[in-house]
C-alpha cells in the first residue's frame, strides 16, 4: 500500500527585493510526482537547492503545494482539519540537532511529542522508555542534551518522532552537520527502525554513502526528479550523477574507471567487498582461459 | 567552561526540601518574604531566623553555598545599611563631623540588613532546592488561574523553559562568534567603556540573527511535533501534591501565624 503519493507537486515562493517588492517568482519543485510504499527505505538524493528539503517539508504538512497534491495516508495535506493528524503519521527529524530538542532532559525531549498530542501519562512514559531504546539512547535518558554529541542528539531527536508512533519518518538531511562517526550512528538508528519496526523511512542527504541500503533513490535537480530507481540503477549511471553535481562513492567511481579501460565488470558496484569479489571472478575468469 | 552555567544555581542533592511540590516552595518563599514586612519587633526575626535554619537543616544544601549567593548583594546591603545608618533623623548617638548616627536610625539600619538577608537566603533555598524545570512547571500550574484574565499562563511557562534550554547553546554561540572576530583583530578588551561597548556590535548582530533562525527552525522543529499550545495537552511529569506537600503548607501556616502573631506584639525593643 502507497503511504505518501504525491502527484504533480509544485511549489512556487516569490522572490523579493530589500524593499519588499515582488520580483518574481521561484520555483522550487516543479512536477514532481513520487510514491512511497509502508516499509520502504527510501533516499532522496540532490545539492544544495536542488527542492529536496522542499518537498520533504510537504509530506509533513509543514508546506502545502501551490499546484498537485501530497497525500499521506490516505489524508490530503491542504485538509487543515487533517494536518495534526498527518505530522504524527509522517514525522520529521531536522538538519540541526540544537535547534529542534525542546526538553532540558533527554527524557522530557523525547515525551514532548506525545505530550502534544494528548497521551495520558502513564502511556507517555511506557513511549518514551521504547523509543530511547529503540535508537540506543536509553542510557542518557537523564542526560542534558547539552553534553551528548552530535549523532546522539539526532537519535534523541529521532527517538522524540517515535515516541509519536508514526508510520513514516522523514529526515532531512540529519547527518549534514555530523562527524563521520555520527553519521554511522544516526543512519545505523534509521536502519533499524526500518528493519525492526517497518517504518517507513525517507532519507534526504547528499551523502552518497548512506543511500546505498535504500529501497529506491531520487535524485532531485533544479525543483524535479532527475533520475530515480534502485542505488544499484542509479549508481550505474556516473557520468549523469556527476553532471548533477554529485559525488559518487569511490569503490563505484573506481569500478568505473576499471569498465571503462576495459575489465568486464558488472555496473553499479556499491560496496568494496562487492568489488573485491567482481576482480576475483575477472581474474578467476581470465586465469581459466589461460590469458593470464 | 561557559556551557556549565545555569541559571538559579541548582544545588544536586536528595532532601525532603528538594523533593516538595516547586508550588509549595514558591508560595513558600513569597509568605516567607512578606511575613518579614510585617515584624515590628525582634521576636519575629527570632521566629523567622529559627525557621529558616530549620529549612536550611532539612535541604541538606551546605550553608556556606547560602553565603555565595550573598556576595552578590554585598554592595547593595552596605550601601542601604549607610543611608538609614546616616541619613535617618532622631536622637544623635554619635556625631563624625556632619555625619550622625541615631538611635532610630542604627535600629533601621540593622532591621533593613537582616530583612534584606533573610530575604535573600529563603528565595535563594527555592532556586538551591529546584531545578529551573521544576520551577517553571510549578509557575505554569500554580498560576494557572490568571488563564480566565487571558493571562497567557501556559506559553509564558513554554518561552521560560526554552530560554533556559537555550541559554547554554546561545552563550556557547557568543564564545565561537567572539573568538572569530578577535581571531580577525577584533579588540574586545581594550579602550573606555564607550570603545568596549562599541566593540560589541560586531558580536551582538550576527548573535541576534543566529538567534532568529533557531527561533524559526525551533518553531517548525516543534510544529512538526503537532504542538499548538497548551491545548489539549497532557503531561509527561505531572505534578501532583502528596502528603508531604500538605505537611508543608501545615508547617507554613504555623509559621506565619506564630511568627505575625509574637512579631507584632508591642514589646519593649533592645533599642
Amino acid at each position: 500500500m502507497e503511504i505518501i503519493r504525491a502527484k504533480d507537486v509544485t511549489y512556487e515562493y516569490s522572490k523579493r527585493d530589500e524593499e519588499g517588492n515582488e520580483i518574481g517568482v521561484n520555483t522550487a519543485v516543479n512536477q514532481v510526482s513520487l510514491e512511497v510504499r509502508q516499509g520502504d527505505f527510501i533516499a532522496i538524493l540532490g545539492h544544495n537547492g536542488s527542492g529536496k528539503s522542499t518537498l520533504a517539508k510537504h509530506i509533513n504538512a509543514i508546506l502545502t503545494p501551490t499546484e498537485g497534491t501530497v497525500v499521506v495516508d490516505g489524508m490530503d495535506t491542504r485538509d487543515e482539519e487533517k494536518v495534526w493528524q498527518i505530522r504524527q503519521t509522517a514525522g520529521m527529524v531536522f538538519q540541526n540537532p540544537d535547534n529542534q530538542i525542546i526538553g532540558q532532559i533527554v527524557e522530557e525531549d523525547v515525551g514532548f511529542g506525545p505530550e502534544n498530542m494528548g497521551v495520558p501519562t502513564k502511556e507517555i512514559w511506557e513511549r518514551v522508555e521504547e523509543s530511547l531504546k529503540a535508537v540506543g539512547m536509553y542510557g542518557y535518558r537523564l542526560h542534558s542534551p547539552n553534553k551528548l554529541s552530535g549523532g546522539q542528539k539526532q537519535r534523541v531527536s529521532i527517538a522524540g518522532v517515535l515516541a509519536m508512533h508514526p508510520k513514516c519518518i522523514i529526515l532531512d538531511e540529519p547527518t549534514a552537520m555530523l562527524d563521520p562517526n555520527g553519521r554511522k550512528e544516526v543512519i545505523r538508528a534509521a536502519r533499524a527502525l526500518n528493519d525492526v519496526e517497518g517504518i517507513t523511512i525517507i532519507l534526504i542527504t547528499h551523502y552518497m554513502e548512506e543511500i546505498i541500503h535504500a529501497d529506491r533513490v531520487f535524485v532531485m535537480d533544479q525543483g524535479k526528479i532527475a533520475m530515480q530507481g534502485t542505488p544499484k540503477e542509479v549508481f550505474s549511471r556516473v557520468e549523469e550523477l556527476q553532471r548533477l553535481r554529485l559525488d559518487v562513492p569511490q569503490v563505484t567511481l573506481v569500478a568505473y574507471e576499471l569498465q571503462k579501460r576495459g575489465i568486464p565488470l558488472p555496473d553499479g558496484i556499491l560496496t568494496v567487498d562487492e568489488l573485491a569479489e567482481a576482480l576475483a571472478a575477472v581474474r578467476a575468469k581470465n586465469l581459466e582461459s589461460g590469458k593470464v | 567552561m561557559l556551557r556549565d552555567i545555569t541559571l538559579g544555581q541548582y544545588y544536586q542533592t536528595d532532601s525532603v526540601i528538594h523533593r516538595l511540590d516547586p508550588r509549595v516552595k514558591l508560595s513558600g518563599t513569597i509568605l516567607f518574604i512578606l511575613s518579614l514586612f510585617f515584624f515590628k519587633n525582634y521576636i519575629g526575626y527570632l521566629v523567622a531566623a529559627a525557621f529558616l535554619a530549620l529549612v536550611i537543616k532539612l535541604s541538606h544544601v551546605p550553608f556556606k553555598f547560602m553565603i555565595k549567593g550573598m556576595k552578590a548583594i554585598v554592595f547593595l546591603l552596605a550601601i542601604t545599611v549607610c543611608f538609614n545608618l546616616f541619613l535617618t533623623p532622631g536622637e544623635t548617638l554619635v556625631a563624625l563631623g556632619k555625619l550622625t548616627i541615631t538611635k532610630e536610625g542604627l535600629s533601621a539600619a540593622i532591621t533593613m540588613a537582616v530583612r534584606l538577608s533573610m530575604l535573600i537566603i529563603g528565595s535563594s533555598i527555592m532556586t538551591l532546592t529546584t531545578t529551573p524545570n521544576h520551577l517553571t512547571d510549578g509557575m505554569e500550574k500554580g498560576l494557572r488561574p490568571l488563564k480566565k484574565l487571558h493571562v497567557p499562563v501556559h506559553e509564558i511557562a513554554m518561552m521560560m523553559s526554552i530560554a533556559l534550554r537555550f541559554i547554554p547553546i546561545l552563550m556557547e554561540e557568543t564564545d565561537k562568534i567572539m573568538k572569530a572576530q578577535m581571531a580577525r583583530g577584533a579588540d574586545f578588551e581594550s579602550g573606555s567603556l564607550i570603545r568596549r561597548a562599541k566593540a560589541m556590535v560586531p558580536l551582538l548582530v550576527p548573535l541576534f540573527i543566529s538567534a532568529f533562525r533557531r527561533a524559526n527552525d525551533l518553531a517548525m522543529a516543534m510544529e512538526a511535533r503537532c504542538y499548538r499550545g497548551g491545548e489539549g495537552r497532557t503531561k509527561m511529569k505531572p505534578l501532583v501534591y502528596g502528603k508531604r506537600d500538605h505537611l508543608a503548607y501545615l508547617s507554613l501556616l504555623v509559621y506565619m501565624i506564630v511568627s505575625i502573631c509574637l512579631g507584632r506584639l508591642s514589646v519593649p525593643g533592645i533599642f
